[in-house]
């Protein structure tokens, strides 16, 4: 059991400023394999990715995650990280002063890895997804555009060399390149490295990019179906409502008071 | 100059001492300054070692390629050396008494003192210092002047004239140090930049956990010229620096960039009094700070602009970072404009490492007390990005690097 490669989420339950978003959330995502999560707005998506990760806003309740074996909410949010897991945000914070090269060389350093191989893994993998080597010793991810910065989320996750990705709405804010070439690099990483991979997502455009193995549509905190890829062509075709029926509409209480949504502006997609 | 001098002694007693209730002095710790536990330098002192203090690691060698270099302690001059190059353009660098025309341009900068401590500056410094550039003359490296103060129960006096002349450009480097003493050291510059002349000027404030300092300085800046003042305020236990600059020409312009890093029971407190007095004219302030443990700063700015001063721009923005429940810090940016003609702006912020910034730099594996200090080392990258040599950026970035591995050390204890 304790060999076991999985990212397992089982039960979890969290709650934001005290309601309930997730209510229940059953998962599995072995290395290799990408596993796409889709819902409405609202219906829980971000709350899961920034919970999985240990965002302090967020309160679990009840239900576990292990990572390869190991218990994921036994781990401050760095640990996790170091223990193999990654979270491609929405929307990247800009961190004047600091540098990618000073945040990976630290990461490197707490994780036991050779600090100094850390510019030319940067280098290498700022050639595999087009970034322009200038851009690797800006400040993280100030004055870069939608697309740059989610580049640079891709670079990270090849640099730091994660085992479960976590991709929070990627596809949002970015032009058809990007999403090409940041998909494609995900795809490579899944079959080179066996890099699982959990793409939450509200539209079924990331899917025609990023193959999923499985499918799951989350509403009202739970997931309500799950598939193969025919259910993104079911879900386009008739939408939330049509394969959801009234769970595809939210519970007003959980449409508010989510501390990630502040700030973040409107979804270019919406 | 002795007369000057004796003047001011027969006028002390006239002088009021500074009171915590007064604007410019709000928020300070002045009401426990007990000056009687001082003593004025009456004599040269011998035998201190100052080497240490100019730098010796190959990054923070402030003397290498010096156009001169000044060491003083307690206020008195122990050494100056000017190189050649410097010599043979007619920069003089020396005390005022040995310069020609030296005692009368001493207080054509400042010709009254604004407080208890410009008097007694002007009653007690023993030899003010003079840099004096030539007009059209480019001095390639700084004037480094080390300010130390060694001495146990020593009121020092340090005093220093620039001038830098028509069309001139200089950078002139102050460093302060001192001894593990109990001393009051209360540094006045007087400087004029004049038409379309470039003065640097920076202070490096690292005195001991025991000494007080009460700073001023007065820059008149002349007619399409500017000055670049940096600070970075470190040390000490209360530690004042006043500024007034004054924008005296068309189109002179006025940048000030300071970084200061308070931790244990210290105080750091700035003033600045910036007056646009000429149409065109440009200033730009940016103060960012960190207070940890109970320490506390001070940012009190005043941008005034002059009727006549149309087409300002003046910019003021003050940065704190609270590191912890205890420390704290008071902003207080003031504009008082007098005419419709101008863009101003001033912001200022108290708060603690940003929660976003820090889930983000963790959620990449990085622990969070080396994620605080990539964010503060971020904050204060642009201010020493601003220092006027690189050697004084690293400088800075090693005493504040010093101050987090302290911050790092304490919060590891806690945990």
């Amino acid at each position: 059991m304790q060999d076991e490669r999985v990212l397992k989420i089982e039960g979890l339950r969290a709650s934001v400023a005290g309601s309930e978003i997730l209510k229940g959330i059953n998962l599995e995502i072995r290395p290799g394999e990408v596993h796409a999560v889709m819902g409405p707005n609202g219906s829980g998506k971000s709350t899961l990715s920034h919970v999985l990760m240990g965002h302090p806003g967020y309160e679990v309740t009840g239900g576990s995650v292990t990572l390869d074996g190991v218990d994921l909410f036994g781990l401050a949010p760095w640990e996790r990280a170091q223990a193999g897991l990654f979270l491609c945000l929405q929307h990247p914070t800009e961190v004047p002063g600091v540098s990618l090269e000073a945040l990976l060389t630290e990461a490197a350093r707490a994780g036991g890895r050779d600090p100094d191989a850390v510019r030319q893994a940067l280098v290498t993998e700022a050639g595999r997804l087009g970034i322009d080597e200038r851009l690797l010793d800006r400040s993280l991810n100030v004055d870069l555009s939608g697309g740059e910065k989610k580049r640079n989320e891709a670079l990270q996750l090849g640099v730091l060399g994660a085992r479960y990705a976590v991709l929070d709405e990627i596809d949002s804010g970015l032009d058809v390149d990007a999403l090409a070439t940041v998909s494609r690099r995900i795809q490579e990483a899944t079959e080179e490295d066996g890099l699982g991979v959990l793409a939450i997502t509200h539209f079924a455009r990331l899917l025609e990019v990023l193959e999923p193995d499985r499918i799951h549509v989350l509403s009202r905190g739970s997931i309500q179906v799950t598939g193969g890829p025919e259910l993104a062509e079911q879900l386009e075709a008739e939408g939330y409502v049509g394969v959801l029926g009234d769970a595809a509409t939210e519970e007003p209480e959980t449409l508010v008071g989510l501390p990630h949504a502040a700030g973040f502006g409107e979804d270019p997609f919406a | 100059m002795r007369a000057r001098r004796a003047a001011a002694v027969a006028g002390l007693g006239d002088v009021a001492h500074p009171d915590a209730g007064e604007e410019v002095w709000r928020y300070s710790r002045i009401d426990e300054l007990d000056l009687e536990s001082y003593l004025p330098s009456s004599q040269r002192p011998t035998g201190a070692s100052l080497g240490a203090s100019l730098g010796d690691s190959p990054g923070d060698s402030l003397g290498a390629g010096a156009a001169a270099t000044v060491v003083l302690c307690d206020g008195w001059i122990q050494s100056v050396q000017v190189s050649e190059a410097a010599t043979e353009a007619g920069v003089l660098v020396g005390t005022v008494a040995d310069l020609e025309g030296g005692p009368e341009i001493l207080g054509a900068v400042l010709e009254a003192p604004v407080d208890l401590f410009g008097h007694l500056n002007r009653a007690f410094c023993p030899e003010p210092l003079a840099v004096l550039v030539p007009d059209g003359i480019r001095l390639d490296g700084p004037v480094v002047i080390v300010s130390h103060v060694a001495t146990e129960g020593v009121a020092a006096f340090p005093r220093l004239l620039v001038r830098c002349g028509i069309d001139a450009e200089a950078t002139v480097v102050e460093v302060q140090t001192s001894d593990d003493v109990g001393a009051m050291v209360t540094p006045v510059l007087e400087a004029i930049v004049g038409r379309a002349g470039r003065l640097r000027h920076a202070v490096l404030q690292e005195l001991g956990q025991r000494v007080w300092q009460m700073a001023h300085q007065e820059v008149h800046v002349g007619q399409e010229a500017s000055v670049e003042l940096f600070h970075a305020g470190l040390g000490g236990d209360y530690a004042r620096t006043r500024t007034d600059c004054r924008l005296l020409g068309r189109g002179a312009g006025c940048h000030i960039t300071a970084a200061y890093f308070g931790d244990g029971s210290q105080a750091l407190d700035y003033r600045t009094f910036l007056d646009h007095a000429a149409p065109d004219t440009v200033s730009e302030l940016l103060f960012k700070g960190a207070v940890d443990d109970a320490s506390r700063s001070v940012y009190s700015g005043l941008i005034r602009v002059r009727p006549e001063a149309v087409r300002t721009r003046a910019n003021q923005t003050n940065r704190n970072i609270k590191l912890s429940p205890d420390a704290w810090a008071e902003s207080v940016p003031n504009l008082e404009i007098e005419t419709d003609d101008v863009m101003c702006s001033h912001a200022s912020t108290v708060s603690p490492v940003d929660a976003d910034q820090r889930f983000y730099l963790e959620s990449r594996g990085v622990p969070t007390d080396v994620a605080e200090r990539l964010l503060l080392e971020g904050f204060f990258a642009e201010v020493v990005e601003a220092a006027p040599v690189p050697a004084v950026g690293n400088r800075l970035h090693s005493g504040l690097r010093a101050k987090l591995d302290q911050h790092e050390a304490v919060g590891s204890d806690a945990a």
